[in-house]
């Protein structure tokens, strides 16, 4: 296991440009990582004094580059107050490039609230979320073996500062550890590994560990998410939302047995999955579950004054690596969601992510579906999106309806946050349909009555 | 006006189907059964791909390796009717999608029906109850409900509509009606092969109106443009194409197309000679034409004798001899729908002929009469029957209804006002209608009720209706009690009559099969074991695999799991099905090669949960011995029976289809296997396979996958470096790619 241990600093107080990196050092950091789905949760406890003379506006948090592409988001709360009367602020985190970055690692900037004057100390709560960070191996197993997973990180944190203790821990689903890597001290007790406490490690130390272990957690990964929200003034809100999802663990090989499956539900297919619970809003109503080939039955609604829930089973319990498609549907009161801006114009307040529980998803579309004649469509979103406009023609539209697509990969539950939607919209254009049905009846029939009271023959009968 | 007034009872009838198909949806809006499906799947194309890539269509994903030519052998009208639709809903801005448009085609073409059969009852009450009656027809409700995308469901209104416009051809001797007719022949041409069935009556009464000595320049107009027309329309359809002149079943118009034409022309001369001289002409004609109609007779009879079928097509055949299918042609005799109805479906399907026949064209009376004989002869046509039935009680009921109110009514007018001059009118009244149900109809209206009697004793409400009605026509102005209580009869027995479709529609023909139910203690379940299988093969299996299934599950896999299959519900190629028949039911070796050879990955068996599929493994078992001789029926029967338990043969055990099934461990459901069905202790448990290995069983058993194991390497040297050698060098090269 030695031999595995290398441990690297890398000189950076010369090479880094700006000062506010060697004026912060961390006194004392705990990182907290949960394991026991296929979201890796960090939970980081920093304590950070600004050693320096000048004050220091914001900090750097690092990543390895192997994390930061599966990093779906990274969140940053100031504590203050002490014991009972702690409140949390949140900080503004965003992505930043560092011209001297060694081995291209990546830097989110965390800017305080108040400017840390020299010799001051902030206690920050950081939490941070990977996707698709646990490697099945084997990486394809049969219908009785249980999955295994890698999840590889490192065992002090990597940062710029220098801290001066340290301690992280990885809390598995099961006691069920294969191995993990020793960097001394490093010890195990039932569900949780425990690496440190380290003192005063160089920036960017970094030890590198490799734990194995047992997750027979559901890893449902929705591959693509399509969401459209058809706002109707008439008063619903129909969303549509289709799903391609996959399981994202080992591979299943070899043969699917019914009768294993059925009768031996404990030790067959354990880390397969059949039910998945969708948390839709509450007074939704006309909800349909079906795919391409029509309506699957497998589904209990349960509605509530908070929210509803939707437990429902794909056509087939999903292995490793077996794939399904299917579609959600509901329609929500319109008034719940939809509001008057004091400048007139109209938003819609709607909640951004997937409404499946513990699930990945790979690539989320939104799509906003204004009624037709609205103008000016603006998303206001607490994160970054890409956000497009197209033109989408429904029932007997003329000019087509604009829709404001919204699209996010890696997205995780923690994404469900409202987002508004604003536009401007004359009620006017609402009778726009029915007048024109009105009116191609109202032809229909004039037309009838003057053929039938018109003599058309040119001799008289 | 009083055409005005009929309209909105008419637009009730044309919605009724509408309704009783909403009544009915007990699932879902889905495509039902199997033929369907394969024209669900052709409408998606056609509607992805326009018209032109449509004609030009070959179906590379069935029939693997052969490939099917799907323009050239479909009838297109269904597809086409439906594509249309979808296409002017969608550029209207009506987003529907075309399963949508498919699974409601049916509904709307079967208002379209009942409109046009009111059409042909021509007009008044008798049109109207005719046209309720055919909306609400379990027969044809079957082939009507929302989706039941059947080439049946537009070739029905085809099929009425095309009668509309002879008759009325017929009635006004219009040229312009003659050519929209050739059009609606065309339109059912493209729709359904049953076309034969018009362009055999239409000739068929044009002769009874020759020789019943009705011959009349109408006539001729009503008919010689359709022949004419017709064909060359009927030739451009591609599935039809040359046949529209060359087989047998179209010889008849031909024939009697010649025949109009001489008695035309025997007509003619009549009229421009003078007796005498006409006389002079009809011996020098009659002997030059009888030799003339000697050497064509001999033509004909020469060209038909040397096509091997005599010209006529199998399913034909079948339909002049009942017992020529299960003689010659195992396949149309294992489509249940070409097989000659049970007694029990005649009660089911057709429950509105109570009917006294008044006045009956006689081309009504030569359709009943055909269609009564084909139906006999093959359920799916009870069909054609259907529209003729209604017509029939339509006109029967509202002449009951006529006579029955207007008696009520001339008894209350006797009570109230007791003056002779009402009577008289409405005596008179009565004399007219009695003339207009003319002498022939009672005639016939005495022997249908002897007849029907004998079939419908289990509707008890009917005699009591049919003898009052006799009684009606007898005494005209009946008691006040009798044609109330007459009337009250009959409403009963209509009311029965709406509850009976609607039981039968959402009974018998609204369950979509793909989707099963099942009533328990403790609630509904639903067995969609198929469409399960289906999603799980489209999303878990590669984009080019080959699934090899009996062929009743080709198209549903080809539309639902998008999957190349070996044969489906198409059963052009007979070798083909024999060749699966034989892989299914050949020893595990066999089959896998067998299926090996066709490029096969999996193979899909339909294990029908707790009880074995006996009844389909039968006819694989006769269709491939029809092929390969050594498949023997008799190997897998033991007294002369299919069996699994202690009795049986080591033949069936040992084959494939029945292997698989039988090799799903039993033991382990429920201690032993047994097969609830047959209540038989299978003996063979524990079976191994070797050469497959399960890859997929849907949640009640009902359809099982299992997938070809890849072929062992053949290492059999004792050496080891022998070994390596073979591995790595001879039986890498002697497959695809020596470098991967």
């Amino acid at each position: 296991m030695a031999a595995r241990i290398w441990i690297f600093s890398v000189a950076v107080a010369l090479f880094l440009s700006f000062s506010s990196a060697q004026d912060l050092q961390i006194v004392n950091a705990e990182r907290r990582i949960d394991l026991s789905s296929h979201i890796v949760k960090a939970f980081f406890t920093l304590k950070v004094e600004n050693i320096g003379k000048d004050p220091a506006a914001d900090m750097l948090l690092a990543f390895p580059p192997t994390q930061i592409k599966h990093l779906s988001m990274v969140q940053a709360m100031a504590i203050t107050g002490k014991k009972k009367k702690k409140t949390y602020l949140p900080l503004d985190v965003k992505p930043t490039e560092q011209p001297d970055a060694p081995n291209d690692t990546g830097y989110f900037l965390v800017s305080f609230a108040t400017p840390l004057t020299p010799g001051e100390t902030v206690t920050l709560e950081v939490l941070y979320i990977l996707t698709h960070s646990l490697e099945p191996f084997p990486s394809e197993i049969a219908q009785s073996e249980s999955q295994l997973v890698y999840y590889r990180d490192s065992a002090v944190i990597l940062s710029p500062y220098h801290i001066k203790q340290q301690t992280t821990f990885f809390k598995t689903p099961s006691a069920r550890v294969e191995s993990f890597t020793n960097v001394e001290p490093a010890n195990r007790a039932g569900k949780e590994i425990k690496y440190g406490p380290y003192e005063d490690r160089a920036p960017y130390s970094y030890a590198p560990v490799n734990v194995h272990f047992e997750n027979n957690s559901p890893f449902a990964v929705v591959e693509e998410l399509v969401r459209e929200i058809e706002i109707s003034h008439w008063g619903s809100l129909q969303i549509t939302e289709n799903y391609r999802l996959t399981h994202g663990g080992a591979r299943h090989k070899g043969v699917f047995s019914r009768v294993d499956y059925q009768s031996r539900r404990s030790i067959s297919g354990s880390s397969s999955f059949n039910a998945l619970l969708a948390v839709l809003p509450p007074k939704v109503n006309s909800v349909y579950y079906r795919d391409d080939i029509g309506n699957i039955s497998t589904s209990h609604l349960r509605t509530g004054f908070k929210k509803s829930e939707l437990e429902f089973e794909p056509r087939y319990p999903l292995f490793g690596g077996w794939r399904a498609t299917f579609i959600i549907g509901y329609r929500v009161p319109l008034e719940d969601y939809l509001f008057e801006a004091p400048d007139g114009r109209r938003y819609l307040n709607f909640t951004f992510g997937c409404p499946l529980v513990e699930t990945i998803v790979n690539k989320l579309t939104i799509k906003v579906v204004l009624p037709e004649g609205s103008k000016d469509p603006s998303a206001v979103l607490p994160f970054t999106v890409n956000q497009d406009l197209q033109v989408k023609y429904s029932y007997l539209d003329i000019v087509g309806r604009t829709v404001v697509v919204l699209q996010k990969d890696n997205v995780v539950p923690t994404h469900n946050v409202p987002f508004q939607v604003y536009y401007t919209f004359k009620p006017i254009y609402m009778l726009a349909e029915p007048f024109m049905l009105v009116s191609a009846f109202f032809f229909v029939f004039v037309a009838s009555l003057a053929y039938v009271h018109i003599d058309l023959n040119i001799v008289k009968k | 006006m009083a055409a005005l007034e009929r309209i909105p009872p008419l637009v009730v009838a044309s919605f009724l189907p509408h309704s009783l198909c909403a009544l009915v949806i007990k699932y879902e809006s889905v495509i039902h059964e199997f033929d369907p499906y394969f024209n669900y799947r052709v409408t998606q194309f056609l509607s992805k791909n326009g018209i032109y890539e449509f004609w030009n269509w070959f179906d590379d994903r069935t029939w693997y390796p052969l490939g099917r030519v799907i323009g050239g052998t479909v009838y297109p009208g269904l597809t086409l009717t439906a594509g249309t639709i979808w296409w002017v809903l969608n550029s209207l801005n009506i987003p529907l999608s075309v399963e949508t448009v498919c699974v409601f085609t049916a509904p709307v073409f079967s208002a379209f029906a009942s409109w046009a059969t009111y059409l042909l009852t021509k007009g008044s009450g008798a049109g109207l109850t005719a046209a309720a009656l055919l909306a609400m027809v379990p027969s044809y409700i079957s082939r009507s409900v929302a989706g039941s995308y059947d080439n049946e469901a537009v070739a029905i209104f085809a099929l009425i509509f095309t009668f509309y416009l002879y008759i009325k051809t017929l009635n006004t001797g219009s040229l312009f009606y003659a050519t929209l007719n050739a059009i609606a022949y065309f339109y059912m041409v493209c729709s359904w092969g049953g076309y034969t069935f018009i362009i055999n009556l239409i000739p068929m009464h044009v002769l009874l109106c020759i020789v019943t000595g009705r011959y009349s320049p109408r006539l001729y107009i009503a008919y010689a443009p359709l022949v004419v027309l017709g064909t060359l329309l009927a030739a451009l359809v591609p599935v039809v194409g040359f046949n529209a002149v060359l087989t047998s079943e179209h010889f008849a118009s031909f024939l009697v197309f010649i025949i109009i034409h001489v008695v035309a022309l025997v007509y003619y001369i009549k009229g421009i000679l003078s007796p005498k001289m006409f006389k002079v002409a009809v011996t020098l004609v009659v002997s030059i034409g009888l030799v003339v109609c000697l050497i064509v007779v001999a033509v004909l009879v020469a060209l038909v004798a040397s096509s091997p079928t005599g010209g006529w097509s199998g399913r034909s055949l079948s339909l002049l001899d009942p017992t020529y299918a299960s003689k010659y042609i195992q396949i149309i005799a294992s489509v249940s729908e070409h097989q000659p109805p049970t007694w029990p479906s005649y009660f089911m399907d057709i429950n509105a002929c109570f009917s006294p026949l008044s006045d009956a064209s006689s081309f009504v009376v030569l359709y009943i009469v055909m269609s009564v004989y084909f139906s006999g002869v093959m359920v799916r046509l009870m069909l054609v029957l259907a529209p003729a039935a209604c017509i029939m009680s339509g006109i029967a009921l509202s002449q009951a209804f006529d006579v029955f109110t207007a008696s009520i009514k001339y008894q209350l007018g006797e009570m109230s006002n007791s003056k002779d001059d009402v009577k008289e009118k409405i005596s008179t009244n009565n004399e007219t209608k009695d003339d207009a149900s003319s002498a022939k109809g009672e005639k016939v209206a005495k022997e249908r009720p002897s007849k029907k009697g004998k079939k419908k004793e289990r509707e008890p409400a009917d005699k009591p209706s049919v003898k009052s009605k006799i009684a009606k026509k007898k005494a005209l102005v009946l008691p006040l009690e009798a044609s109330i209580v007459a009337l009250l009869l009959l409403i009963m027995l209509g009311a029965f009559y709406v509850i009976h479709c609607v039981w039968a529609a959402a009974e018998a023909y609204s369950v979509p099969s793909i989707v099963l139910t099942s009533q328990s203690h403790d609630g509904l379940h639903v067995f969609d074991d198929f469409r399960e299988s289906y999603a799980w093969l489209s999303h878990n299996t590669d984009v080019d695999d080959k699934l090899a299934s009996w062929w009743d599950y080709g198209y549903q896999t080809t539309a639902m799991a998008n999957r190349t299959v070996i044969v489906d519900n198409n059963t052009w190629n007979n070798t083909h099905i024999a060749t699966v028949g034989t892989a299914m039911s050949s020893p595990e070796k066999a089959a896998w090669e067998i299926f090996n050879s066709l490029d096969v990955k999996y193979v899909l068996v339909v294990f029908g949960g707790i009880d074995l599929n006996i009844n389909k493994f039968l006819w694989m078992v006769r269709i491939g011995g029809g092929v390969f001789p050594h498949i023997k029926e008799a190997d897998y029967l033991r007294d002369g029976q299919y069996r699994i338990d202690s009795e049986a043969t080591p033949t069936i055990l040992n084959c494939l289809c029945t292997g698989t099934n039988l090799s799903c461990k039993f033991v382990e459901t429920d201690g032993k296997g047994y097969d609830w069905v047959r209540r038989t202790e299978i003996v063979k448990k524990n079976f191994k396979l070797t050469h497959f290995e399960e890859v997929f069983t849907s949640h009640h058993w009902m359809v099982r996958i299992y997938k070809l194991k890849p072929q062992k390497n053949r290492i059999r040297g004792k050496g080891k470096k022998l070994k390596l050698k073979t591995s790595t060098g001879f039986s890498k090269t002697a497959k695809k790619n020596p470098w991967m």
